[in-house]
């Protein structure tokens, strides 16, 4: 197991999602402590002093987003936990909603207390069936035992929940885009400031959160915020889920302790590479971060710190393994389907550029390509870069220049041969 | 979409006092479920019962891709073909489908049957290749288990 283990802590069962045995691992004991023995300025105290960072890609602390929010201004607030889980490559909060949704639960209440939240929304996306079925379930649940609705646990606090299916719209995920599909409205990102956390869903002050950061809370709650600091690293504390696909022999969700050793995960936890190949390059977390070589990441460990220092992020925590003999211009091409497609359309260089570089790698992939290619792509993606409302427009130019810049010779062999220097394929059979 | 309002109703006592344009998502999907698509009668109904302008609709209809206005096959399948999946064979068990069937993504077979579509990640990297028979994942796919899935379906 690589490392200790926070939210992954328990074997999985045919029913160990259920409340009766989330209760039976001391499941919703943090949500009593909280109600009965602190106030809502000592949770958020709490969570700060925690350092807990955000999981769906900034990292950013949840306890000085919190902070924003002014408890008693008269208005009302709400909390949502970012459920759009899209990235491609990261299927982690899908572990936690199909097999441990009462953590997010138990986790949504207590953040609910800490900022004064009545109606709080776990925004799902729209495919997920399962993921769904459970979370809504556990919803059931919580309200039959009395953790939702008036005076819960016959305290003054109050607080209902909604769960709000999305409907296949990547942008979605993004904050503000997500608070626009919320009032029911296409997911249009919006500038900031002012900031969520002052005007956010129906212009009130709103706290999102992804779905992994918010279930670390009941533990952090549970524990205090000495004992999580004591997981991790100084600068990355607590651990993280790791989606891990691509060209690994076990393939899956993974919990690992940052600062965790790269390789010894791959090789031991994930079961090597297939069919004994070399990696040529990992996608760290989710296609938005930079792509980082086998010989990179070789010394690197997981933790947010050290990825930083290459340049590249732990993202969303979506880590696609490529083996040695994977054509990096067919993945570039499929990368930039992707964003076109994605792509909103409200902000102009977005819109243009994304379809601009998709036709540039298709036609590349055609054996159409020109020499001004490679310059052209890295000029898009440099007039992509900050000029968009939000990360979108800038994700797609790293992910193409982020490849460029470490396999631009395939590229030129392949405008100049008209074919791939590798066979072309991304598939790699496993040797199992 | 009269026979929902009483599902609506429900709905909406679950949303706090003036979410009503909220439920624009939700009410449109429970009425494609029951209708299949969302006709020009639905959205005008639907923007009347929540007091949204029509045009607020009609624009969800077109920006999410789960949305449809007309009619599919009864089998809706639609593969993933984002990164993940392409590097387990996507393309490949795609290939398998497309002549199999006799058609191409974004087509339906002439006797309604099955509609075929590509999707960008679905969020099963880990279990890829996969696709989505209507509402439902399935996963790990394999030609011997499209094949016996694809029987199945009528």
């Amino acid at each position: 197991m690589p490392g200790r283990q926070l939210i992954m802590s328990f074997p999985v069962t045919a029913t160990s999602h259920t409340l009766a045995e989330y209760r039976a691992r001391g499941g919703y004991q943090a949500l009593e402590k909280a109600l009965k023995t602190m106030r809502p300025s000592d949770v958020v105290k709490e969570v700060t002093a925690s350092g807990l960072q955000g999981r769906g890609g900034a990292a950013f602390s949840v306890g000085r987003k919190w902070q924003v929010v002014v408890y008693d201004d008269g208005q009302p607030h709400y909390l949502i936990a970012n459920a759009d889980e899209g990235e491609p490559g990261t299927f982690k909060d899908r572990w936690i909603l199909e097999q441990n949704p009462h953590a997010l639960i138990e986790s949504m209440l207590i953040a609910s207390y800490a900022l004064n939240v009545r109606n709080c929304f776990v925004y799902i996306r729209g495919e997920f069936d399962l993921p769904y079925e459970r979370l809504a379930a556990a919803v059931e649940e919580a309200y039959a035992a009395g953790y939702f609705g008036e005076r819960i646990l016959g305290t003054d606090f109050s607080c209902d929940i909604v769960v709000y299916r999305g409907a296949g719209a990547y942008v979605a995920g993004e904050a503000s885009g997500l608070i626009a599909s919320l009032e029911g409205k296409k997911s249009y990102p919006r500038n900031r400031p002012p900031r969520l956390t002052v005007k956010g869903l129906y212009q009130r002050p709103t706290v999102v959160n992804n779905v992994e950061s918010l279930s670390n809370v009941a533990w952090i709650i549970a524990h205090g915020a000495a004992a999580f600091k004591e997981v991790g690293t100084p600068k990355s504390p607590g651990t993280r889920l790791f989606s891990v696909s691509g060209h690994v022999n076990r393939p899956g969700v993974y919990e690992v302790e940052l600062g965790y050793p790269w390789m010894k995960f791959l090789e031991e936890d994930c079961g090597g590479i297939v069919g004994g190949r070399a990696i040529k390059c990992v996608v760290p977390g989710g296609v938005s971060s930079k792509v980082l070589t086998g010989a990179e990441i070789r010394d690197l460990d997981l933790s947010h710190e050290a990825l930083w220092d290459v340049g590249s992020t732990l993202g969303s925590g979506g880590m696609i393994v490529i083996a040695e003999g994977t054509c990096m211009v067919t993945l570039a091409q499929i990368l930039m389907r992707f964003y076109h497609h994605e792509s909103c359309g409200q902000c102009t260089p977005c819109r243009h550029g994304t379809g601009w570089m998709h036709r540039i790698m298709d036609r590349i992939v055609a054996g159409q390509g020109r020499p001004e290619d490679i310059e052209r792509l890295y000029y898009i993606s440099k007039f992509n870069d900050g000029t968009t409302i939000c990360g979108l427009g800038d994700a797609a130019g790293y992910a193409v220049s982020g490849i460029l810049d470490k396999f631009r010779d395939e590229f030129e062999y392949f405008i100049e041969h008209k074919r791939s220097r590798c066979d072309g394929n991304l598939e790699c059979l496993r040797s199992s | 979409m009269r026979h929902l309002i009483p599902e609506f109703e429900r709905l909406r006592s679950r949303f706090p006092a003036g979410f009503e344009s909220s439920l624009v998502l939700p009410c449109v999907r429970r009425i494609q479920e029951d209708r299949g698509y969302v006709s020009d009668e639905d959205i005008a109904e639907l923007a009347k019962y929540l007091g949204v302008p029509q045009i607020q609709i009609e624009e969800v209809l077109s920006f999410y891709t789960m949305f449809r206005r007309k009619p599919i096959g009864r089998w809706h399948l639609q593969f993933c073909h984002n990164v993940s999946c392409s590097m387990n064979g996507a393309e490949r068990i795609l290939a398998h489908v497309e002549k199999k069937l006799g058609i191409r993504p974004g087509e339906t077979t002439p006797d309604g049957r099955f509609t075929l579509s590509v999707a960008e990640c679905l969020g099963s990297c880990g279990t890829a290749p996969m696709m989505m028979v209507n509402e439902g994942y399935h996963e790990n796919l394999t030609v011997a288990k499209i094949d016996e899935l694809l029987a199945g379906l009528k």
